[in-house]
């Protein structure tokens, strides 16, 4: 008895701890409430499953305690319960699965006219680049990266020049404008992720990884470095603030380009190549 | 009457709880296989070594399309170590053939010199490396660099765990008292010999493996 | 009619073909180091096993203690970063190698498959002893990384490089991660000796009449799981292997060019996302290959407690070898969000779908059989009960993270800290302490006690769903999991300091509760209750034998020789409400399973 009870109040406290949770997602601030409909979905079709098992187990410990003047049934098998249960959960599985890949062939396809960013992760901190007037991200090469070039661009390159390099961890976006962030990592696997953007994809060294969003509402969000990066992880912190166009502006007209860093350091000639080409353009 | 040829599918749906299926099970042996367990033990060790060796072949083929791979030379002296591979393999199958005929004189000179080809290969080994080192292909100098040792030590880490089953072996076939312990050393030479040609197959994998790519 | 089948047996004598072998030879202890130590005998070695991987599994214990104290009541316990992360490494490392992995196929593998299949020994003994004391080295190297200088890795169970041979890392430029690469490859040496016997005992030294279908699902599980390694711990070696080169000798299999706090390293080249590809290619089949024993030996604890046959005994059989083998393709499920090719989640996601099916195939089952049965609450049966709701709780949340989309946001937070423990962590352990109590009859001839077993038991189910039930939530709020300091985001909707100190207290009394369940092992094995001849009136083999316990060579001066499927239980007409698989048809003439 007190064990049917046991199996019953574990199953509805679930229900009852999910309904009720204050721990809940905070409100999306991206495009991606796909993925929240399909969360909402899973819980849908496994909460009923997770419901019924339980109750059902509650049921039966309670009906066939055991009395040893009664025997059990002697039933090897049943295939044709055993099939339709089958069958049951495929479509359960489909019905979570075909949504769920429609999502997913969102978030790989990036929509034409997304604005390219690189986000660059470092122990333990981030890095911005935008593409500048051009509209176009300048090559970059870890083997360039010195104390003058942090970001390793390629000093030949002329569409580096008008790059835009932010040394700091905080990020501005426009609001409603689609981003395809491209990810870089200098040395470990760090992973660049917003709770309320939903998306997150890790960045690996040696190669340049990416995922896409729009920013639909603004506010400051906290940026979280999820993959672990070493001692530092926890503290990879920093901040995205997504800005209606006045205040974007504002701020970008406060970032330096790549050509004006070099400058500003007197290390012009470092990036001769790049210029000269650029007349050249 | 045990059941070998029976397939798998057959087998797996059985109903054990039938009075009919239950008549045909109680006279099983209680075997899966028509084999010895030394045998099925000595396939265990190779699927599992196979499986490793498929492993680092993936990973050279990944490793390999990125652009600093850089070849390897082949050292003349591999090709003389495969060589003594091969002979020590042809000579095992003359050893098989001898044990078959309980011809255990022949066994035993033979499986002597199998030792002595042995022991020549991996000095043979210890010497490309040296010639490598020498001519300044580190380990660490490139990724083809890097397999080659990898390899090498592996092939030869599992010869030097067959030279103690051949010690087995040799300390076996020099003490045939009756007829169990003759059978049991024809068995333990039938294993010897499978292990070794089984090691040549993984050597000729591997050197083909770095001779063309 | 039926009855003469025996007779049947020994008129075919001549025209069965001689055993290749004569009947094993058993081999004979003589001292005290033979009989205990250097033992050959697979019940001892199991034993041993099970106390080794018990002995390490109390440092993952206590070391998840710190942890939670770290991530509620900071500064309570003083810890820095790295120290953190060395618990969080070895606490993971520990418990699903050293500790399940040890436990499920050396512990339990070595002790029943011999019973239960009805031979005297494995058929290996001097190989199988060998195994065990390669995985204590195994052991020992793993605990020596807490005493060398930078100590232990914390790399992350994981182990993914650069990170883990970096400096940034805990351990990464010193010895700790070295010496966890070498222990790693030990205990594969040692397992695949270990697995070894475990398979041709079960294919090969069955006794008579016992053909596969009648084979406890236990042994099933435990076929499939070691099956699954054999082709599984290749690729950690591999990984291992090719790292520690890195690491030590400056190749760059997994590494590339890097730059690390300003310095370029000598590496180039190198794919960190190839190493990932072969961990996981080991790291999920590895977790069925704790999962595949505990379904097993969980079926016939329902089995025998619910004095009812295995619901679909023939879809539990398949279901272990489809799961099995479907789980050499969905190993990339781990790596959604790795950076990989991402047309390649559309396949992972459908294939790590499909194992669903089988798994749900295997719940229904078991709680099928509960069904119409004649349940015995025994603790057993409860710790059983327990498994059922965990492992649905946690196979459920897998559906979330199997689907690749709602990966994207629950990857690498509380929420797939949560899924992995109630899936892998708590359901498995539970299955454990449930089968000690069944089978400690049959290994001392005593009971546990039964009042603190069931403390025991409440407690731990109880605690344990408390822990990580919650933490579910702390994920979709996206609280990142191996963060040194857990602290309130800014966009958190509520706090999380209250719910993270209900959890460790939660953590603190659930693992307390086990040191409960020592003494209990402790004093009962002295003076617990007797047991006698098979206590639970199971039908399997391994309550069969002569003694109790079970003594050297297990069966006495015959071996058994089996008659029917294992889970005779309740057959309508029959005197008792179960048949031993070796009772003659002839001894049960009146049971209607009897009667064609
Ligand atoms: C009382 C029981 C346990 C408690 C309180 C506990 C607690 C924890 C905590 C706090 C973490 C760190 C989470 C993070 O920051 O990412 C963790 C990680 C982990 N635990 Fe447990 N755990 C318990 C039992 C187990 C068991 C039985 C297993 C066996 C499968 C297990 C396997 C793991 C693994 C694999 C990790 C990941 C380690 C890593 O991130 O590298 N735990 N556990
Ligand atoms: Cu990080
Ligand atoms: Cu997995």
């Amino acid at each position: 008895m007190i064990v049917a009870l046991l199996v019953l109040l574990v199953t509805l406290g679930s229900v009852a701890f999910h309904l009720w949770s204050p721990w809940w997602w905070s409100e999306i601030a991206s495009n991606w409430v796909g993925m929240d409909n399909t969360i909402l979905l899973s819980f849908w079709i496994t909460g009923a499953v997770f419901v019924a098992i339980g109750l059902f187990t509650a049921y039966c410990i309670w009906k066939y305690k055991y009395n040893k003047n009664r025997r059990a049934d002697y039933e090897p098998e049943n295939s044709k319960l055993e099939w339709f249960l089958t069958i049951i959960t495929s479509i359960g599985v489909i019905a979570l699965l075909a949504p769920g890949l429609i999502v997913w062939n969102n978030f790989v396809t990036v929509p034409k006219g997304a604005y390219e960013i690189e986000v660059v992760g470092q122990q333990w901190a981030w890095m911005y680049r935008l593409p500048g007037k051009d509209g176009v991200l300048g090559t970059t090469d870890i083997k360039n990266i010195d104390d003058d070039n942090i970001f390793g661009m390629n000093t030949d390159d002329p569409y580096g020049l008008d790059d835009i390099l932010i040394d700091a961890d905080d990020l501005h976006l426009l609001k409603d404008q689609a981003v395809k962030l491209n990810l870089r990592a200098l040395d470990v696997l760090h992973d660049f992720y917003v709770p309320q953007f939903r998306a997150k994809m890790d960045m690996v060294p040696g190669m340049i990884t990416y995922y896409w969003f729009t920013p639909i509402r603004t506010g400051e969000f906290e940026i979280l470095c999820a993959e672990y990066c070493g001692t530092g992880h926890y503290a990879m912190l920093g901040y995205v603030i997504v800005d209606e166009q006045e205040d974007y502006d504002e701020w970008l007209s406060e970032q330096m380009t790549f050509e004006e860093i070099m400058a500003s350091n007197g290390k012009s000639d470092l990036i001769k190549l790049a210029l000269n080409k650029k007349n050249d353009l | 009457m045990s059941n070998n040829k029976e397939s798998l599918i057959n087998l797996l749906t059985q109903k054990p709880w039938e009075p009919a299926q239950a008549k045909v099970d109680n006279l099983h042996e209680g075997k899966t296989f028509n084999l010895h367990v030394g045998k099925l033990g000595l396939r265990y060790i190779m699927v599992v070594s196979t499986i490793m060796f498929c492993l680092f072949i993936v990973t050279y083929a990944d490793r390999m399309v990125y652009d600093d791979w850089i070849r390897m030379p082949e050292p003349f002296l591999l090709w003389i170590n495969s060589l003594i591979l091969v002979i020590s393999s042809l000579f095992f199958i003359r050893i098989q053939l001898a044990s078959k005929k309980n011809n255990f004189e022949k066994v035993r000179r033979e499986l002597v010199l199998i030792g002595v080809l042995a022991i020549i290969f991996l000095i043979g080994q210890l010497l490309v490396w040296q010639n490598m080192i020498e001519a300044g292909y580190y380990v660490s100098g490139s990724p083809a660099n890097g397999y080659f040792y990898v390899f090498t030590t592996l092939h030869g880490l599992h010869l030097l765990g067959g030279l103690i089953y051949w010690v087995m072996t040799i300390k076996k076939v020099w003490k045939l008292d009756d007829s169990i312990v003759i059978r049991k050393a024809k068995h333990t030479v039938e294993l010897c010999a499978i292990y070794w040609h089984f090691l040549l197959a993984v050597w000729i994998v591997l050197f083909g493996l770095m001779l063309f790519s | 009619m039926a009855a003469d089948s025996y007779d049947d047996v020994a008129k075919n004598k001549e025209s069965i073909p001689e055993l290749e072998v004569a009947p094993q030879d058993l081999y004979h202890a003589k001292s005290f180091w033979t009989k205990y130590i250097f033992c050959q005998d697979a019940k001892v070695i199991g034993i041993q096993y099970a106390l080794t991987a018990a002995a390490i599994g109390m440092v993952g214990l206590v070391s998840s203690w710190l942890m939670r104290m770290q991530i509620a009541f900071p500064g309570v316990i003083p810890m820095d970063a790295a120290a953190y992360y060395q618990l969080v490494t070895m606490h993971g490392m520990i418990m699903v190698v050293y500790l399940l992995t040890a436990l499920f196929l050396g512990g339990f593998g070595n002790f029943l498959i011999p019973l239960m299949v009805g031979a005297r020994d494995m058929v290996f003994p001097y190989v199988n002893m060998v195994s065990y004391w390669v995985f204590f080295i195994a052991v020992l190297i793993l605990g020596a990384s807490y005493f060398v200088p930078g100590g232990p890795t914390g790399a992350g169970w994981t182990l993914y490089p650069p990170q883990a041979i970096t400096s940034g890392t805990p351990g990464g430029d010193g010895l700790g991660i070295v010496l966890m690469l070498v222990s790693l490859a030990v205990f594969v040496i040692g397992f695949t000796m270990g697995g070894l016997n475990y398979v041709i005992t079960i294919l090969q030294a069955r006794t008579r009449g016992m053909t596969l279908m009648r084979m406890p699902l236990t042994i099933w599980g435990i076929l499939t799981a070691t099956v699954l390694a054999l082709f599984a711990f290749p690729a950690l070696f591999v990984a291992g292997i090719m790292m520690t080169l890195d690491n030590m000798l400056g190749t760059s299999f997994f590494m590339p060019a890097i730059v690390q706090f300003g310095e370029r390293l000598t590496y180039d080249g190198g794919s960190p996302i190839l190493f990932q590809h072969l961990f996981w290619f080991f790291g999920h089949p590895e977790v069925y290959i704790v999962a595949l024993p505990a379904f097993g030996i969980v079926s016939d604890l329902i089995s025998v407690h619910a004095r009812k046959n295995i619901f679909g005994y023939r879809m539990m059989v398949w279901a272990i070898v489809i799961i099995g083998a479907l789980s050499f393709i969905v190993w990339a499920h781990h790596m959604y969000v790795a950076g990989m090719n991402p047309w390649f989640g559309f396949f992972f996601a459908t294939t790590t779908l499909i194992i669903a099916v089988p798994t749900a195939i295997k719940v229904y089952n078991w709680v099928l059989t509960l069904w119409r049965g004649n349940i015995k609450l025994t603790i057993p049966m409860l710790f059983s009960i327990a498994f059922i709701i965990t492992f649905v709780n946690g196979g459920l949340t897998g559906l979330f993270l199997g689907n690749v989309a709602v990966d994207v946001p629950l990857s690498d937070t509380y929420f797939v800290v949560a899924h992995f423990h109630m899936v892998m962590g708590i359901a498995p352990v539970l299955v454990i302490l449930g089968s000690i109590y069944h089978w400690f009859p049959l290994i001392t001839g005593r009971f546990l006690n039964e009042r603190l077993g069931r403390i025991h038991f409440w407690v731990t189910f109880i605690g344990s769903y408390s822990i990580y039930f919650p933490m579910h939530y702390l994920g979709f709020m996206g609280v990142t999991r191996r963060y040194f300091e857990v602290f309130e985001g800014d966009n958190f909707t509520y706090s999380i300091t209250g719910i993270n100190q209900f959890i460790t207290v939660a953590a603190l009394i659930t693992g307390a509760a086990q040191f409960l369940f020592f003494y209990n092992i402790i004093v009962s094995s002295k003076f617990g209750k007797k047991a006698g001849k098979n206590p639970w009136k199971a039908c399997s083999l391994e309550w069969q034998t002569p003694d109790v316990p079970p003594t050297h060579g297990n069966f006495g001066k015959e071996l058994p020789v089996v008659y029917r499927w294992p889970y005779d239980f309740s057959v309508p007409g029959a005197d008792e409400d179960y048949i031993t698989q070796d009772t003659p048809p002839s001894a049960v003439a009146n049971a209607k399973a009897e009667q064609t």
